[in-house]
């Protein structure tokens, strides 16, 4: 009985080691090719026979719940091992990741990629599509804005870990103070930013020294889609519709001195936001965990609100959020699938929502145990009633550049100019509009704008 | 028979030769391989255009050093480390002069001291040494903050548009002026005591006596830490680049020329770009520091 047991434990073994020289072969030839998608480099049925086969992964990521995640998903495939690095945070991982793919070795089996950073990645060919695995009957169980966005050029390069859909947090404390009400709208937000500044000098409606991604996610929720790709040819418009909406109403506050001019994410930053000195901030579903844990001075002041709109009725935008992504460089592709539709789609988001993250996936936005959990930081408010409501109001229609994170680094050369001299602020969305047309010209683009 | 004189001349020299070349190969070997290989690999990217998204790369010549030549991003850096040199290199040369001679005229109490903390400075990681002067300069609720409470009013903004340059100057000085300090004043123990004697039978004052014996002894050692100071400035990178967090709208991607190269090869893929900027920025640093070292030398003999 027991020798049977084995025998056939082996041929499985066997039959999926097969499996996989066929997947590496076929991985192998299609990272030398320069066509995507098409050709059939695995199956779903590969990918539970690599998990069968086991073995060793490297995975990149910074994201908190990580370690605890390739813990539990070593435990329950023993025969997987997992190397998981912190290359570095944002700019600096991506930097590594850009030179490893580029000298053509060295690049992890999976790595984090944020969504905004998905098309520089998917585009050139660096990432695997994982349409071929059969990912897409996955539709259903993310949202669709987190859905969209791991898709680039027709192809699925990751499934969604989190979301950041936008909310406008405010500081209850100096709102009660000085008697101002809540903003629904983006008007009734500049006269907030006026009263509070008029009653103290000191305090500010907000921060905004002018951030790549705030400013992409205002667009976006003003309904503006800048950026638009098709195979080769980009299309980039920062003056459209929304685009200008968005200007018409931030340079009233940026001309007129209503926003502190703090960077985020500095200590200054911090602090400014547990003394009442910055009232609001308008991010993504993300930052309850990170005020929590580094904005203590604020606990029980803040409380979450539904983001401002143009005309009233609920819109939103997503800020932030990350997915993991298969590359073409790794030896075993199909166990890296695995290891995605594991941390994403099943066990692993357990460890993620113990880690305080905001989900992408519909069944635990729905869950009364997520929804209903009331916050001490924030008052005992159900702050992700407000925030899963939120996650089904983002504008349709946004994609980012093809190099969004080169846009995101000359964003202070171009826009960030008309922050430092109060002035409007469409000027400098032209500059980075020229500075961006006449990169991707350079890079093989054809772009217009 | 005069030519088989010579021909055993240049065959004795030719020996001698190869005997130094046993004693210098191993340097050469790795001068080579991390010095002139890597300058070889930047020239040979320099004639290339690679795009990163579509298309491969193509042999372009010269076309990249026109461009540099061309580009305002490149001159405005340039612009920029240049009013640097210009400024900051003499005040902290003549700094570290002035604390030199003061420690070595054996007024002082308590010199050992003095030269220690002034060199102190130098010995904190270049990182930190930013980090905590971003920490006094933030005007929201670092020491300037407090300043400006204390004066009522808001004129103290180390970081903003027009104070930024000062301010970098004010911390590259702090760092260095110590250990250009220690340049000067280990060359001024090196004057034999009989000029100092001879000065003084002489009748030469204090001041005499600087001015006729230690700073002609001093001349090598300014034209070194000129030399030094000038390169530094061209590769200003570290404060402007640390400092880009606290200030990102002040300090630009292309802030300084060494800061432009990094930003095109690590934000932009531009590698080819970046190293055709990084060599011209090279040889004008490498002319200009030969300049100097030529007018210094000159005017010694």
């Amino acid at each position: 009985m027991k020798s049977y047991r084995r025998i056939r434990r082996l041929v499985v073994a066997g039959a999926a080691l097969t499996a996989l020289a066929v997947v590496a072969a076929c991985g192998g030839s299609n990272s030398t090719g320069s066509s995507s998608g098409g050709q059939a480099a695995g199956s779903p049925e590969a990918v539970d026979a690599a998990l069968k086969a086991g073995g060793t992964i490297t995975y990149w990521s910074w994201t908190p719940s990580a370690e605890a995640q390739v813990a539990a998903f070593e435990k329950q495939y023993p025969n997987v091992t997992v190397n998981y690095v912190n290359a570095g945070t944002g700019n600096d991982h991506y930097t590594k990741l850009q030179n490893a793919i580029k000298a053509g070795s060295g690049a992890p089996d999976v790595a984090q990629i944020e969504y905004q950073a998905l098309p520089q990645f998917a585009l050139p060919g660096s990432l695997v599509d994982l349409n071929q695995y059969g990912f897409s009957q996955y539709e259903s169980a993310y949202t669709p804005s987190t859905w969209a966005a791991v898709h680039a050029g027709g192809g699925l390069y990751g499934l969604p870990q989190d979301s950041g859909p936008m909310a406008l947090f405010y500081n209850k404390e100096v709102f009660d103070k000085y008697g101002i009400a809540v903003p629904k709208t983006w008007d009734e937000y500049v006269a907030a930013a006026r009263k509070l500044h008029a009653a103290n000098p000191k305090a500010y409606i907000t921060n905004d020294s002018g951030d790549a991604g705030f400013t992409t996610s205002m667009i976006w929720q003003a309904g503006g889609t800048p950026f638009k790709t098709d195979g080769k040819n980009v299309t980039i418009n920062l003056q459209d519709d929304g685009s200008k909406k968005w200007t018409g109403t931030w340079n009233q506050l940026v001309e007129g001195g209503l926003v502190s001019n703090i960077p985020g994410w500095t200590d200054e930053w911090f602090k400014a936001l547990g003394d009442g000195t910055i009232a609001t901030l308008p991010t993504g579903a993300w930052m309850p965990g990170v005020m929590e844990a580094s904005v203590k001075a604020g606990a029980g002041k803040w409380r979450v609100t539904p983001m401002p709109t143009y005309d009233g009725q609920p819109a939103t935008a997503e800020n932030g959020g990350s997915t993991q992504s298969v590359l073409k460089q790794s030896a075993n592709p199909a166990l890296a699938a695995a290891f995605v539709r594991w941390l994403n789609h099943d066990e692993g988001v357990k460890p993620f929502l113990a880690s305080g993250g905001f989900p992408a996936t519909t069944k635990d936005l729905k869950d009364p145990a997520f929804v209903d959990k009331p916050s001490a930081y924030f008052g005992g408010q159900k702050v992700n009633q407000v925030l899963t409501d939120a996650a089904g109001h983002v504008v349709k229609g946004w994609s980012y550049l093809p190099y969004e994170l080169y846009a995101n680094s000359i964003y202070g050369d171009t826009v960030g100019k008309s922050y430092q001299s109060k002035s409007d602020l469409n000027t400098g969305l032209q500059a980075w509009q020229d500075a961006l047309v006449a990169y991707g010209n350079q890079q093989g683009f054809q772009v217009n704008g | 028979m005069s030519a088989s004189v010579a021909l055993r001349r240049r065959r004795g020299r030719f020996r001698q030769d190869g005997k130094g070349w046993v004693f210098v190969g191993p340097f050469l070997a790795v001068f080579a391989l991390t010095f002139l290989a890597p300058i070889g690999y930047a020239i040979y990217l320099s004639l290339f255009r690679d795009q990163a998204f579509f298309g491969g790369t193509v042999f372009v010549g010269l076309d990249n050093y026109t461009e540099a030549l061309r580009d305002p991003k490149f001159w405005e850096a340039f612009g920029r480390v240049a009013v640097f040199l210009v400024v900051q290199v003499p005040l902290m040369l003549v700094l570290a002069l002035l604390a030199a001679l003061a420690i070595d005229s054996a007024r002082l109490h308590a010199a050992g001291f003095f030269r220690i903390v002034i060199f102190l400075p130098y010995a904190v990681p270049g990182v930190v040494a930013v980090l905590m002067w971003g920490y006094i300069y933030g005007d929201n609720f670092g020491l300037a903050a407090d300043l400006n409470d204390l004066l009522g009013t808001t004129a103290i903004q180390p970081l903003s548009g027009s104070w930024m340059l000062p301010s970098i100057a004010n911390i590259v000085t702090w760092e260095f002026a110590g250990y250009n300090m220690l340049i000067f004043y280990s060359a001024l123990r090196t004057v034999p005591g009989e000029l100092y004697e001879a000065a003084a039978i002489d009748g030469a004052g204090t001041f005499r006596t600087i001015r006729a014996v230690k700073l002609p002894a001093l001349r090598g050692a300014i034209v070194i830490a000129t030399i030094f100071s000038i390169i530094g400035s061209f590769q200003l990178f570290n404060e402007p680049n640390i400092l880009r967090t606290l200030a990102p709208n002040v300090i630009t991607t292309y802030y300084t020329p060494n800061m432009y190269a990094y930003n095109l090869s690590f934000a932009g893929q531009q590698f080819n770009y970046s190293a055709t900027i990084a060599i011209v920025m090279g040889v004008i640093t490498a002319i200009i520091a030969y300049v100097v070292q030529l007018r210094g030398s000159r005017e010694a003999l």
